[in-house]
């Protein structure tokens, strides 16, 4: 069960990286996909089933789809991305990984924590639904305004109005970009 | 069912944290490194699910129900997030031709 762990774990690392460091947005979308995978099998493992199916809908059936949806349609393959200056790229790269080396000498001692009390039945979709609908009704109620808000928003920001283009110089009317 | 269950018990918590907190470094790399926004787009996605992994793991092991409801709302929120990103991409696509990050800058004054 330990090699399954590191098998998952290695997995995702390796999808991660891959996502940063290819070329094509398409490998990294691609790549995202495989991460977010690993991760549903580590939520397996962890007990949490319903998190693990909602996380594949959601993630995998939804996000990526649209953004590959994206890619493709704003024809983002052909794109040549510039690289930032080579110093900024040495900054980044210390930045997360001091912020690694911080975060695991913070927590390196005194969070061993014992499974003392555990229940199994943790993570099925009758107790998160108890517990949903019993202490976070409120929350849950609220966020579906906030869908509200996102989809409005959404269509506010990707609605081509006529005013917009007065504004802008002949070249890029989004006729000519396609 | 009752060998995914001694699963917990095998691996300790400790490792979780390891590759949560290694996969929440790479997202903020990429993120910091990248100029196509979609990249930093999915980087950011990366962060919310390492972090979404942490709590789901202390969740288990410290039998509390109330994390996996948080992941539960983090993931509501991302979708939301996701959608304003995608779109405000689009918009960026159609007004400067290119989905670099370094456009935006006039955004700074």
């Amino acid at each position: 069960m330990l090699y399954l762990f590191y098998l998952l774990a290695a997995v995702s690392i390796l999808s991660a990286v891959t996502v940063v460091a290819a070329r094509s947005p398409i490998t990294s979308v691609i790549a995202l996909i495989v991460c977010f995978l690993s991760i549903a099998g580590h939520y397996i493992l962890l007990n949490a089933q319903f998190l693990a199916m909602v996380h594949v809908i959601v993630y995998t059936g939804a996000i990526l789809i649209l953004m590959l949806f994206v890619i493709m349609l704003l024809n983002m393959n052909q794109l040549v991305e510039q690289r930032k200056p080579l110093l900024v790229r040495i900054a980044a790269v210390a930045t997360g990984g001091l912020f690694f080396l911080v975060l695991l000498a913070a927590t390196h001692q005194g969070l061993s924590v014992a499974p003392a009390h555990f229940d199994a039945g943790i993570g099925l979709v009758h107790t998160i639904g108890t517990v949903l609908f019993r202490d976070y009704l409120v929350p849950f109620e609220v966020s579906s305004v906030l869908f509200l808000a996102a989809m409005a928003g959404a269509m506010v920001l990707a609605k081509k109005d006529g005013t917009e283009h007065v504004n802008l110089p002949p070249s890029s009317e989004p006729g000519q970009n396609a | 069912m009752e060998n995914v269950i001694t699963a917990i018990r095998v691996v300790p918590l400790g490792h979780y944290f390891f590759l949560c907190f290694l996969l929440f470094a790479i997202g903020m790399a990429g993120a910091l490194l990248r100029r196509n926004i979609l990249i930093v787009i999915m980087c950011l996605e990366l962060m919310l699910n390492s972090v979404n992994l942490l709590l789901v793991a202390l969740s288990a092991f410290l039998g509390d129900t109330g994390g996996q409801v948080f992941v539960f709302f983090i993931m509501l929120v991302a979708a939301a997030e996701v959608t304003v990103g995608l779109a405000i991409l689009v918009q960026l696509k159609r007004n400067t031709d290119g989905v670099d990050i370094n456009q935006l800058n006039r955004l700074k004054w």
